[in-house]
C-alpha cells in the first residue's frame, strides 16, 4: 500500500507548564479526509495537544509536521504554517467590534492580502456555507451562540486550510443550539476536509468519527474506531470514562 | 447687586476688549486642538510600543510616563520655558507648552491605553493568531479597536481635564486667552474680561464634553 503524506503528524510531543507534564509523549496523526476524534476527562491535555499542532502552544518536545512540513523547525514562518490550519474555539472568540463578514474577511485581507471585494466575496461564500449568508451586517453580540460559533468555522474555513482542529465547539452552547453546529461540522466532512475534534458529542463521534482517541492524564490511553472504543473499549480508565459520560 | 454687574458685566469693557479676548481665544482654540492630537497619538504609540515587550524599552515608557504624570504641568511648563535655556534650546512659550502638555497627555493616556490592550481576552489574541495574523497585524486590527473603544470614556475624561491646562500657557506669556484676560482685566481695573473669558473657556470645552458624549454612545458596544 502506497504510503499517504499525513496531514498531520505530531510525534512523541512533551509539553509542560513549569513542573506540570500536561503531554507525556502524545503521537496524533491524522490521513487527508480523515475525522480524528479525541475524548477524554477534562485536564488530561486535549485541548493542549490541539494547540501544539498550530503552535499556539510550543511543545517541549517533538516534531510537528503539516502535510510533510516540519513547523516545528527553526526558521519556519508560523504564520504562513497557520493559514493551513483552522481553528475553532470553545469560546467563539469572534471579533466584536466587525460584523460577521468582517471577521471571515479579515485574514484574507491582511493575510492573504486579497483586495476587499474578492475577500468580501469569498467570506460571504464560507457564510453561505455554513447557513449564515443573510446574517453577514449582524454583530457578534447580535447572534445566537450557535449562529456565532458556525461564523467562527466560516472564518476558519474560508482560508481553505489543509485541516481543521476544533477544541470543545459545542461545550458553551445551550443543548438546542448544538445541532445547528455539529449539521455544519458534518456538511464540512462530507465535503472532504481533514478534521480533529475535541468533543464530548458522542453520538456525532459514532457517526462521523473515522477514528477516536481516548486520551487520560497527558497519554493516548486507547485509540481505534468509533465501535471498538465506545462499543468495547479494552481499558479500565476508557470504561470509567465513558461510563462516566453516559451515566449524566 | 449694581456694583457686581458693574464689575462682570459691564457692556462698556467688555465691547472694548473683545477683540483682543477673541484674538486669546483662537490662541488657546489652537494650542487645545495641538495638544489633544499630537497627546492622543503619542499616547497611542508609547501603549503600542510597549506591546512588544521589549525590557529596555518599556522601562523608558514607564519612567517617562510615570514622571509626566506625577509632575504638576505648571512646573512642567515653567522648568522647559526658563530650564532648557541652559542648555542651549530655545522654545517659544507657545511651543514649550505644547510639548508640555503633550507629554502630559501622553503619559495619562498611554496607561489608560494599556490597560485597555491588556483586557481584551486573550482568545482574541488566540483566534487572530490562528488564521496566520501576526503579532502586529492582531494587535493593530483586532486588539487596538476594541481597547479604543473600552477606554473612551477615561480617554474623553482625560483629554478634557489635561487640555483645560492650556490656561497655564499664560505663565509663559503665550498670548492665549486668559493671558489677554488678565492684562485686559489689569487695565480696566474691572473684572469683566474675565467673564468673556469664561464664556470662551465654555464655548471650546462644552462642545468638547458633547463630543466626547456622542462618542461613548456612538460606540458603546453593539455597534
Ligand atoms: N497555559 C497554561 N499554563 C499552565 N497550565 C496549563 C496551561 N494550559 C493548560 N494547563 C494545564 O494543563 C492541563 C491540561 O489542560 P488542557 O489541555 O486544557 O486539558 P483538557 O483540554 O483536556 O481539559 C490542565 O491541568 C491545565 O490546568
Ligand atoms: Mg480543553
Amino acid at each position: 500500500m502506497a504510503r499517504v503524506e499525513p496531514v498531520v503528524e505530531a510525534l512523541a510531543i512533551h509539553k509542560s507548564f513549569g513542573d506540570l507534564e500536561v503531554l507525556k509523549g502524545v503521537n496524533l496523526t491524522v490521513a487527508p479526509q480523515e475525522l480524528v476524534f479525541i475524548i477524554g476527562p477534562s485536564g488530561s491535555g486535549k485541548s493542549t495537544l490541539l494547540r501544539c499542532c498550530n503552535l499556539l502552544e510550543e511543545p517541549s518536545s517533538g516534531v510537528v509536521k503539516i502535510t510533510g512540513e516540519d513547523i516545528t523547525a527553526a526558521g519556519v514562518d508560523i504564520n504562513q504554517v497557520r493559514q493551513r490550519i483552522g481553528m475553532v474555539f470553545q469560546s467563539f472568540n469572534l471579533y466584536p467590534h466587525m460584523s460577521a463578514l468582517g471577521n471571515v474577511s479579515l485574514a484574507l485581507r491582511k493575510v492573504k492580502k486579497q483586495p476587499r471585494a474578492q475577500a468580501e466575496a469569498k467570506a460571504q461564500e464560507a457564510l453561505e456555507r455554513v447557513g449564515l449568508a443573510h446574517k453577514a451586517d449582524a454583530y457578534p453580540t447580535e447572534l445566537s451562540g450557535g449562529q456565532q460559533q458556525r461564523v467562527a468555522i466560516a472564518r476558519a474555513i474560508a482560508m481553505e486550510p489543509d485541516v481543521m482542529l476544533f477544541d470543545e465547539p459545542t461545550s458553551a452552547l445551550d443543548p438546542e443550539l448544538v445541532g445547528s453546529v455539529l449539521e455544519v461540522m458534518r456538511e464540512l466532512r462530507k465535503s472532504g476536509m481533514t478534521m480533529v475534534v475535541v468533543s464530548h458529542e458522542m453520538r456525532f463521534a459514532r457517526d462521523a468519527a473515522d477514528r477516536v482517541l481516548f486520551m487520560d492524564a497527558g497519554m493516548v490511553v486507547e485509540e481505534g474506531p468509533p465501535d471498538e472504543v465506545f462499543g468495547a473499549p479494552k481499558h479500565e480508565r476508557t470504561k470509567a470514562f465513558l461510563a462516566s459520560v453516559n451515566g449524566h | 447687586m449694581d456694583v457686581f454687574l458693574d464689575e462682570f458685566f459691564n457692556a462698556e469693557v467688555m465691547l472694548k476688549y473683545l477683540p483682543e479676548i477673541i484674538d486669546g481665544f483662537w490662541v488657546t482654540l489652537w494650542l487645545a486642538f495641538l495638544v489633544v492630537v499630537s497627546g492622543l497619538t503619542f499616547g497611542l504609540g508609547l501603549a503600542l510600543l510597549r506591546a512588544y515587550q521589549n525590557p529596555v524599552v518599556n522601562a523608558a515608557i514607564i519612567l517617562f510616563v510615570d514622571l509626566f504624570r506625577a509632575l504638576p504641568p505648571l512646573v512642567i511648563i515653567i522648568v522647559g520655558f526658563f530650564g532648557l535655556p541652559f542648555v542651549g534650546i530655545r522654545l517659544s512659550g507657545f511651543l514649550i507648552s505644547w510639548l508640555s502638555l503633550t507629554c502630559v497627555l501622553a503619559a495619562f493616556t498611554e496607561e489608560i491605553y494599556w490597560a485597555g490592550i491588556t483586557s481584551v481576552n486573550k482568545g482574541q489574541w488566540e483566534a487572530a493568531r490562528s488564521t496566520g495574523l501576526g503579532f502586529g497585524g492582531t494587535l493593530f486590527f483586532v486588539v487596538i479597536p476594541q481597547a479604543i473603544r473600552m477606554t473612551i470614556p477615561p480617554l474623553t475624561n482625560r483629554t478634557i481635564a489635561i487640555t483645560k491646562n492650556t490656561a497655564l500657557a499664560s505663565v509663559v506669556a503665550v498670548p492665549e486667552m486668559l493671558t489677554v484676560a488678565q492684562t485686559s482685566l489689569a487695565y480696566a481695573a474691572n473684572t469683566s474680561p474675565l467673564t468673556l473669558a469664561a464664556a470662551g473657556y465654555l464655548l471650546i470645552f462644552f462642545p468638547l464634553t458633547m463630543l466626547s458624549r456622542w462618542i461613548e454612545t456612538r460606540f458603546a458596544w453593539k455597534r
